[in-house]
């Protein structure tokens, strides 16, 4: 973890230094405000990919595979096709983020609290319903995108083709607030989270209540992947990589290690990688492209390794 | 002392429950006997709270297990299931370490400690301990889900065929050692059993199911009678009195 820290710090520093042309005192708050979004967005992505894993007690799927972020993109945009685009201008950007994850909230919450909470079900059949939603989500968007005015539609993709390198740094005060509340909320909930590990009867027994930990878990895991989506798009195996990296390393466990680890990785993963890319090796390429192949490599030997047992 | 009244459940149009009533005092062993589908674990489920009942109740100590809250409880009373797979790679000492969740929430004290290693030897696993469960024999790895069990230190435990996958040395341990609980630490035990024999000699209540309906209940000696091991499993077994312990002749 101390080098994983380190590694980290480094990664940080060449980001805010490396290749640094002009006045230092405008290039320091600018790529700040990057930094800072980059490291929110893998806080957000590590912590929910690992709880969503625990309360599903699988560490194949993830929020993003089973249609979370697509979710939030269907809400975006259904509220430009209803409320219009240029409404939608007029109200303060972050009031509009904040109701936009309560929306999110309520609907991921009934979505997959129906899922996940009955009995243990096949992981194929979950993996299935997941990616039909997902489809199902896109597909509606996409319709919807079709039906309205191009002026709109440019405001929404203009939104949803953020990637890691324009990240929508004015959402970002307000998507730190909102993650720091679902922390918190974690923070509560943390000591129950090893026991749900042990799957909803051993969690009963002991004591755990199932559905309310679940819950909670669930609301946090919906924050955390409307913040990471608004802010940077939607990734889908970025979580995937993070977590069973974060699993290996840590070798236990126990949510008090495996969580820092992840959130060490996936910002060493974005800032590090968006460094090397960048600055060292001199071209502009997507650092999402990178990261999806590598996360969608791990997810297919996860998926292979898993069925053989 | 738990209390079940009335108690009914259904998978579908199947009635697995059907108004069953049954008292279980305080102290010993009791043995739910009968055969495969006649409800014994959905009876144990339902008293652990795992199921919920379409109707009628489950109290124990006067507490209804579907009003009262998860973690007082867990307290009182511990169950093993009939199957545990984990995910998580865990060692033997860290399932049973959670044995002691409902009291420290997580973090551990010394006396928690005390807990667990004592369990780890009751059930002979202490060789055993730092080895992740994914690595032991089905018996080894039962053994430590009851180790988890006995670590909760609860007033009631609830076993459900503890002895699946044991081999006859550690099937015999576990049902001296349950009957250790109940002597030794006055606890309640209740457990699921297959083997007749094994219920006759170390129970003190037998409770025969079929069909979601408890047909019989009473002493062995009550329960180890030709007639009523037909009305209970449709087999004809002569029992036998051998070395003064009730023996059903079950394999000729």
């Amino acid at each position: 973890m101390m080098v994983l820290g380190l590694l980290v710090a480094v990664a940080a520093l060449g980001f805010m230094t490396l290749g640094a042309r002009g006045a230092w005192d405008y290039v320091l708050p600018f790529r700040g405000v990057k930094l800072a979004a980059l490291v929110l967005v893998a806080f957000a992505i590590a912590v929910s990919t690992v709880l969503f894993q625990t309360v599903t007690d699988n560490r194949i799927l993830t929020p993003s595979i089973m249609g979370f972020d697509a979710l939030y993109v269907l809400l975006q945009t259904t509220v430009v096709f209803t409320v219009g685009s240029a409404r939608m201008v007029g109200i303060d950007p972050r009031l509009r983020f904040t109701v936009e994850v309560l929306l999110m909230v309520g609907f991921a919450g009934l979505l997959f609290r129906w899922l996940f909470a009955g009995a243990r079900r096949s992981l194929h059949l979950l993996l299935l319903v997941g990616i039909v939603l997902g489809v199902l989500f896109r597909s509606l968007s996409s319709f919807m995108q079709r039906l309205i005015d191009p002026n709109e539609f440019a405001v929404l993709q203009e939104r949803f083709f953020a990637s890691f390198n324009a990240v929508d740094s004015r959402l970002l005060g307000a998507a730190a607030v909102m993650v720091l509340g679902a922390s918190l909320l974690a923070w509560r909930l943390r000591r129950s989270f090893d026991v749900l590990l042990l799957g909803r009867d051993n969690a009963t027994m002991l004591g755990v209540d199932h559905r309310r930990a679940v819950t909670g878990v669930l609301v946090v895991v919906a924050v955390m992947v409307s913040v990471s989506t608004a802010l940077v798009g939607p990734v889908t195996f970025f979580g995937l990589l993070v977590a069973n990296l974060a699993y290996q390393l840590s070798g236990t466990h126990r949510h008090r290690a495996v969580l820092p680890v992840a959130v060490l990785l996936a910002v060493l993963c974005l800032v590090g990688g968006q460094v090397v890319l960048e600055r060292v090796l001199g071209y502009d390429t997507a650092l999402s492209v990178v990261i999806e192949f590598l996360g969608g490599l791990m997810f297919l030997t996860l998926l292979l390794r898993g069925s053989r047992r | 002392m738990i209390e079940v009244t009335g108690a009914t459940k259904s998978y579908g149009d199947l009635r697995v429950l059907d108004d069953v009533h049954l008292r279980l005092p305080r102290g010993g062993v009791t043995a739910l006997i009968g055969a495969n589908g006649a409800g014994k674990s959905t009876l144990l489920s339902c008293m652990s709270r795992l199921l919920h009942l379409d109707a009628g109740a489950v109290t124990v100590d006067g507490l209804d297990v579907s009003t009262t809250r998860g973690d007082v409880l867990a307290r009182r009373l511990a169950t093993l299931r009939q199957d545990n797979h984990l995910t998580a790679r865990l060692t033997v000492r860290d399932l049973v370490t959670f044995g002691r969740y409902p009291h420290s929430k997580g973090r551990a004290t010394a006396d928690d400690l005390v807990h667990v290693e004592r369990s780890l030897r009751f059930l002979d696993l202490e060789d055993l301990a730092d080895r992740f469960l994914d690595e032991l024999s089905g018996g080894q790895r039962q053994r430590a889900f009851v180790a988890m069990v006995l670590c909760q230190d609860t007033d009631y435990v609830l076993l459900d065929e503890p002895l699946n996958n044991l081999d006859l040395k550690h099937a015999v341990a576990m049902m001296r050692l349950l009957r250790r609980a109940a002597d030794e630490l006055g606890a309640t035990v209740v457990v699921v059993l297959h083997d007749i024999n094994v219920a006759a000699c170390y129970a003190d209540h037998v409770v025969a199911m079929r069909d979601g309906v408890v047909v019989h209940e009473g002493s062995p000696e009550q329960v180890m009678q030709t007639h009523v091991l037909r009305e209970v499993f449709d087999l004809d077994l002569r029992v036998h009195r051998i070395d003064g312990r009730l023996v059903a002749l079950h394999v000729a």
